[in-house]
């Protein structure tokens, strides 16, 4: 029997589905013509059942009594006033309810359930038209690729018919240069001609042609995304006029090298597994590790951002023999929100829907991982409209001797979790080339769909099977899926996997599919043969899939069989070494941009106030709340900060061993404006700030350590990757001064959105991620203002560095005075800073990024509930500087500046002394907030309360 | 007399049952993690312990519904054994989707006494979102074991999607006034019921948390086992003074524990 059932919300009670669309309708700007929009959800449910088992299913399972009602035979509405949508999942693409209403109905005690589908019905009221109607479901109600409009009612789709094997080869020996560009195009592998050509040489002297697979894998494990061959290649850059300059291996020469140099006895393993390793304490090390998803959110934006977080939280559990997730930070560049829909480019995504998207898909796959989160950032800018950046991270902790892997000869190839499928088909070749208008119609498949709840039971097993050494080595299933893992894996083995042994979502699935499919939720294990009964054991008693898909030879070749034919069989050396050098071409020219003429005699309170409501500085608390960010329990410095947890802190802490002071600091710096102009000083200053907010805390500069992620454009393009050497290039001098080495990094490269004819490249963005062990957390200090009559001093020296601020952004300019950084002195400063805060001296701490010195004493004094008064004539200008006009001093954004509240005024002063401190003013008992400008004229007169509105204000009605 | 023992209770989903077996042991009882599947294995026996812990988290998924399928798999799978646990008056806690869990199963506030009928629930927020913040609470003087004795404003955080609570009428909701099991009332810092965002999702009558009858088993939505420790407070650097102080949490678990070694 078939049984369709509908539920609805009873009338009288929030149709909270219905209400949102009616919301998103509106934003769409057709408000005035809905009346009202409801949602009814749509179950197929198949199998031998009678109308007493589906009545009590309904009753008991699918309602809920108190709110809910049910109709099983024919609409839960009265249709005839409703124009009606019905959104299904695509044909192979999976329902992630149907595996939990499968179990829930048979803990019924109902049995003989084949399939349980579900789709979504939505019920529009007012005087659309059927186009109307049509650009409401497209915009709003589902994605075409994972979903459909029903035509007609959903139904259980028909069993897609079973595989018949067939060996594919590609023709490769006798083809021409232009017919192995075409098969590399048509095939979706990403490969250059030379790439291709070097793929013919090899199979010309084994005499035959490539099977499909092998060609796959070859172009899965060369592609940008797993080999970063622009990173790792031979690089000619040369700046304007000037000489060439050779570079081998950009990232060994900086990266890299920063880390090698310092050489510090913490770090535990850098580099080379899945997330970088350091030490926490004697017990325990941890692992951080952060991922882009920028091309799979760009298309589905709440599937490509789930399985950004899920799959970057597989790699610390991925990371030595595995490690505790424990918590996540994310940061998002998207285009503004308001963008008109008439300017979109053809094929994107609106970017509130894509904000709205992310932040929902990030929230629920880590809210129901259980994983707090922690730290991030938001930022916007136009160039990122077709091309959103995602990073997601995932910090991890292990027992120390638990941070390093061996795969044995012998070991048995073991795949644990998610069922493999088709979903996520060319992921890492496909993430390696820039997007197109067109992607939306032919990437489909290159969209993972995700399940967190998957996630968390393998993740809770696999520590099980960890803690008892039942494996001998582990790795994620990502980029690339079983082709990666069991190729990284096998790396100086080799290794024979039977491809028909995969436990598979449905049938249908060719072998080459298999071997690519970037399904989630899937892990890799090397085991030991006599311990594969007992581990499958430890993750069957918890319903997590574990099997033996093949072994790891010693034969160092990778040999895939499906149904007992040979379908790969080539050198592990040739996959991993195989492919050609190219020397790329990098050009830098500093671009010149408009100059603005800034009138600094004004009063400047509507400009400070505007800069509140700047969408880049404004509170976050919107998309902050929606995270949990203190499950665990180790929360000890909130995201959120001072009274009513309304100010905005500079870095998380974090306590993973609930019975122990030590923490962990998590920061970010980011800073895509100072890219625009220079990407050497764009890394300079994000390292800086990620570093000052880990000293604004109270963390020590020596105990830290950083990631890097590049985002850029088509770096195949001289001039993009001229940015990107001098970003390298900042990186290596300031982490190198600074003394914090790198640990672990990632590149996303080909961040364009092409419409044919036009091209828009995001701005060279550079994320870095800084972590931070922490001693003693009863240390911390947080933003807030804590006590009327502190006074307030500044930290460091202001310069005339409006360059890529976000006043100059506001005012529709981008400028040319790039902060830049001087980190020696910058050491010694965070150092005294650091000391400060560990003697007590400092009773709250914020940093000077984005708006600068203004935005900041703005920030502290609001979250305080405290006002302040300030004069910038306190500053006298250090030596060969002239004295600064008010609007810079207030708006610069120059780096390595803090802001500091300060009872002893002496014990301070010696703490900090020989470095640039300035007392500007005091904290007040009323709520008034007034900066005086250098000749003591009034320049901004307002409250803390108008202040915090205007910073609240523009997220709080999404 | 020996410790306490708790059953902290796990399946597909649950992501608190680390914390509250930390905030357990804290309170002086002893906790095993138990997954589902090893009581309906009867590999664990719900008479070997005194108290029933059922973890925040997304049990499977919260798919169909939150709570839905783990009060289902208590009510239809496990009823058996749950049944004399309750009889033979031992306690139970659930957290977040644990109060989620015991509403959608029936157990709460369980006027009928039958084990089954469900009076209330727990659904979408009035906000419409997930939201994660502190709130006050206040001890409306029930009958519970759990908080007892408890009389000052309590901070807590909460942390859910669906954490409205709706009783089904008008009679279930006199009778939970009138037979004192309105535990905790969501209440701004002075104490006085106040809207969004001190009630963080529109309950009825601000209502947090509630027992059933015997006041043995109780469910609430905000989390005491994130506030065992001074340091978890929010406001931890604004008032340093209560350093090593615990936190607010802790009382609930100290009771139920203390309750559990005195007469169980």
């Amino acid at each position: 029997m078939f049984w369709r059932v509908e539920v609805k919300e009873k009338d009288g009670f929030y149709d909270a589905a219905g209400e949102g669309v009616k919301k998103d309708i509106s934003d769409l700007g057709l408000g005035n013509k809905v009346k009202d929009v409801h949602y009814a959800q749509v179950y197929l449910i198949e199998g031998d059942i009678d109308e007493i088992d589906a009545k009590k299913i309904c009753e008991d399972l699918l309602i809920d009594p108190i709110t809910q009602e049910y109709s099983y035979k024919g609409p839960a509405f009265n249709e005839k006033i409703y124009k009606t949508v019905e959104v299904a999942y695509n044909p192979g693409v999976m329902d992630p309810v149907e595996d939990s209403a499968k179990k829930a109905i048979h803990d019924l005690g109902i049995k003989g359930i084949r399939a349980v589908k579900t789709a979504k019905k939505y019920l529009i009221q007012g005087s659309l038209s059927y186009t109307d109607i049509h650009s409401i479901a497209e915009k709003i109600l589902y994605n075409k690729v994972i979903q459909h409009v029903v035509s007609g009612r959903s139904e259980i789709h028909p069993d897609i018919p079973p595989y018949e094997f067939e060996l594919r080869t590609v023709d490769i020996l006798t083809a021409s240069d232009d017919k192995l560009k075409k098969i590399a195009k048509n095939g979706q592998l990403f490969l250059s001609l030379e790439e291709m050509r070097q793929i013919k040489k090899y199979f010309k002297i084994l005499k035959r042609d490539p099977t499909d697979c092998e060609l796959e894998t070859i172009a899965q494990t060369w592609s940008e995304h797993c080999k970063h061959k622009t990173f790792r290649g031979k690089i000619e850059y040369r700046e304007g006029v000037g000489k060439k300059i050779k570079i081998n291996n950009l990232l060994k020469s900086t990266i890299m090298k920063v880390t090698k140099e310092l050489n510090k006895p913490w770090c535990v393993s850098v580099f080379h597994d899945n997330s970088g390793i350091i030490r926490f304490d004697e017990k325990y090390d941890i692992c951080f590790k952060v991922e882009t998803h920028n091309h799979p959110s760009a298309l589905e934006p709440y599937g490509g951002a789930g399985t950004g977080i899920g799959g970057v939280i597989r790699d610390p559990l991925g990371t030595g023999l595995g490690a505790k997730p424990i918590i996540n930070t994310d940061v998002f560049c998207f285009g503004y929100p308001d963008y008109p829909y008439n300017k979109l480019p053809k094929g994107a995504l609106h970017p509130k829907r894509i904000m709205k998207g992310v932040v929902a898909g990030v929230r629920d796959y880590g809210n129901r991982m259980g994983i707090p989160t922690s730290n991030g950032a938001v930022l916007f800018d136009e160039n990122f409209v077709g091309n959103p950046l995602v990073f997601c991270g995932n910090v991890g902790i292990m027992p120390k001797g638990k941070s390093f892997k061996k795969v044995n000869k012998g070991d048995l190839v073991v795949v644990v979790g998610g069922r493999t499928g088709r979903d996520g088909i060319h992921g890492a070749t496909f993430s390696s080339g820039e997007l197109t208008h067109e992607t939306h119609e032919g990437s489909g498949s290159a969209v993972q769909i995700g399940n967190p709840i998957q996630e968390k039971k393998v993740t809770d097993t696999i520590l099980q099977a960890r803690d008892r050494g039942l494996y001998n080595a582990i790795t994620d299933c990502g980029a690339g899926g079983l082709s990666s893992a069991v190729g990284e894996m096998a790396e100086s083995l080799g290794a024979e996997v039977h491809l028909d042994k995969v436990p598979l979502k449905y049938k249908g699935l060719r072998y080459d599919e298999i071997w690519i499919s970037e399904a989630q939720e899937r892990m890799v294990l090397a085991v030991s043969p006599e311990k594969i009964d007992e581990l499958i054991n430890v993750f069957d008693r918890e319903n997590v899939e574990a099997t033996v898909i093949g072994k790891f030879t010693g034969g160092k070749k990778l040999k895939l069989f499906y149904g007992g034919n040979l379908v790969c069989d080539v050198e592990m050396k040739f996959i991993h070494d195989g492919l050609p050098e190219v020397t790329r071409v990098a050009k830098w020219r500093r671009p010149k941009f408009k100059e603005p003429k800034i009138n600094n005699n004004k009063n400047l309170t509507g400009d400070l106030l505007s800069l509140m409501s700047n969408l880049n500085i404004a509170s976050k608390e919107w998309i902050i709340r929606q995270y949990d960010h203190e499950v665990q329990g180790g929360s000890v410095l909130k995201p959120l900060q001072g009274i009513g947890s309304g100010g905005p802190g500079d870095a998380s802490i974090t306590r993973p061993i609930l019975d122990s002071n030590k923490g962990i600091i998590l920061s970010c710096g980011i800073n895509p404006d100072f890219g625009k102009i220079d990407p050497y000083w764009m890394a300079a200053g994000v390292i800086d700030e990620a570093l000052r907010q880990i000293v604004a805390v109270g963390g020590d500069i020596a105990k830290t350590a950083i990631l890097d992620n590049f985002c850029w454009g088509n770096t195949n393009k001289p001039d993009r990757l001229g940015g990107l050497v001098r970003a390298s290039w900042g990186c290596y001098d300031i982490a190198k001064a600074y003394g914090v080495p790198f640990i672990s990094g990632k590149d996303s490269l080909n961040n364009e959105y092409s419409t044919g004819k036009k091209t828009i490249s995001i701005p060279p963005t550079l994320l870095i991620s800084a972590i931070s062990v922490m001693d003693d957390i009863s240390k911390a200090v947080s933003m807030d203002a804590k006590t009327a009559g502190n006074f307030i001093y500044i930290i460091g020296i202001t310069r005339n560095e409006l360059g890529g601020s976000q006043y100059y952004k506001m005012k529709g300019f981008t400028g040319n005075s790039v902060p830049q950084v001087d980190p020696v002195y910058g050491k010694k400063l965070m150092n005294a800073l650091t000391g400060a805060i560990k003697k007590g001296l400092i009773h709250s701490c914020h940093d000077c990024s984005e708006g600068g010195v203004a935005v900041a004493l703005a920030e502290m004094a609001f979250a305080g509930g405290l006002g302040m008064s300030a004069h910038l004539g306190a500053f006298t200008p250090p030596k060969q500087q002239k004295a600064l006009p008010d609007g810079i001093l207030l708006f610069s954004e120059s780096n390595t500046r803090f802001i500091a509240e300060v009872k002893d005024e002496l014990k301070f002063i010696k703490a900090m002394s020989g470095l640039p401190v300035w007392k500007l003013g005091y904290l007040r008992r009323d709520k008034t907030f007034r900066i005086f400008g250098a000749d003591e004229k009034l320049m901004i007169d307002t409250d803390i309360d108008a202040l915090k509105e205007a910073w609240q204000k523009p997220f709080s009605k999404l | 007399m020996g410790k306490a023992k708790v059953i902290i209770l796990r399946t597909a989903g649950t992501n608190c049952d680390k914390e509250t077996s930390f905030a357990f042991e804290r309170a002086g009882a002893a906790t095993e993690l138990i997954h589902v599947n090893e009581l309906s294995r009867m590999e664990k026996k719900f008479d070997d312990y005194t108290i029933l812990a059922i973890p925040g988290g997304f049990s499977y998924g919260d798919d169909i519904a939150s709570g839905k399928i783990l009060a289902n798999e208590l009510k239809f799978r496990l009823d058996e054994g749950l049944r004399k646990f309750i009889d033979d008056g031992k306690l139970i806690i659930g957290i977040c989707n644990g109060f989620q869990i015991l509403v959608k199963a029936g157990l709460l506030p369980d006027l009928a006494g039958d084990y089954q009928t469900i009076e209330a629930t727990l659904t979408l927020n009035d906000s419409n979102k997930f939201e994660d913040r502190w709130v006050y609470l206040k001890n409306s003087r029930a009958k519970c074991v759990w908080t007892n004795a408890i009389d000052k404003i309590m901070q807590l955080p909460v942390a859910h999607g669906e954490g409205k609570f709706i009783p089904k009428n008008k009679a279930v909701l006199e009778q939970l006034k009138k037979k004192g099991l309105i535990v905790f009332e969501y209440v701004n810092e002075f104490g006085r019921s106040a809207g969004y965002p001190d009630n963080p999702n529109g309950s009825v009558e601000n209502i947090a948390g509630i027992c059933n009858t015997t006041g043995r088993i109780f469910g609430l939505m905000p989390h005491p086992e994130r506030h065992i420790n001074f340091y978890q407070n929010p406001r931890w650097t604004r008032d340093r003074k209560a350093k090593n102080g615990e936190g607010d949490g802790l009382a609930i678990f100290r009771n139920g524990v203390n309750f559990a070694k005195k007469y169980l």
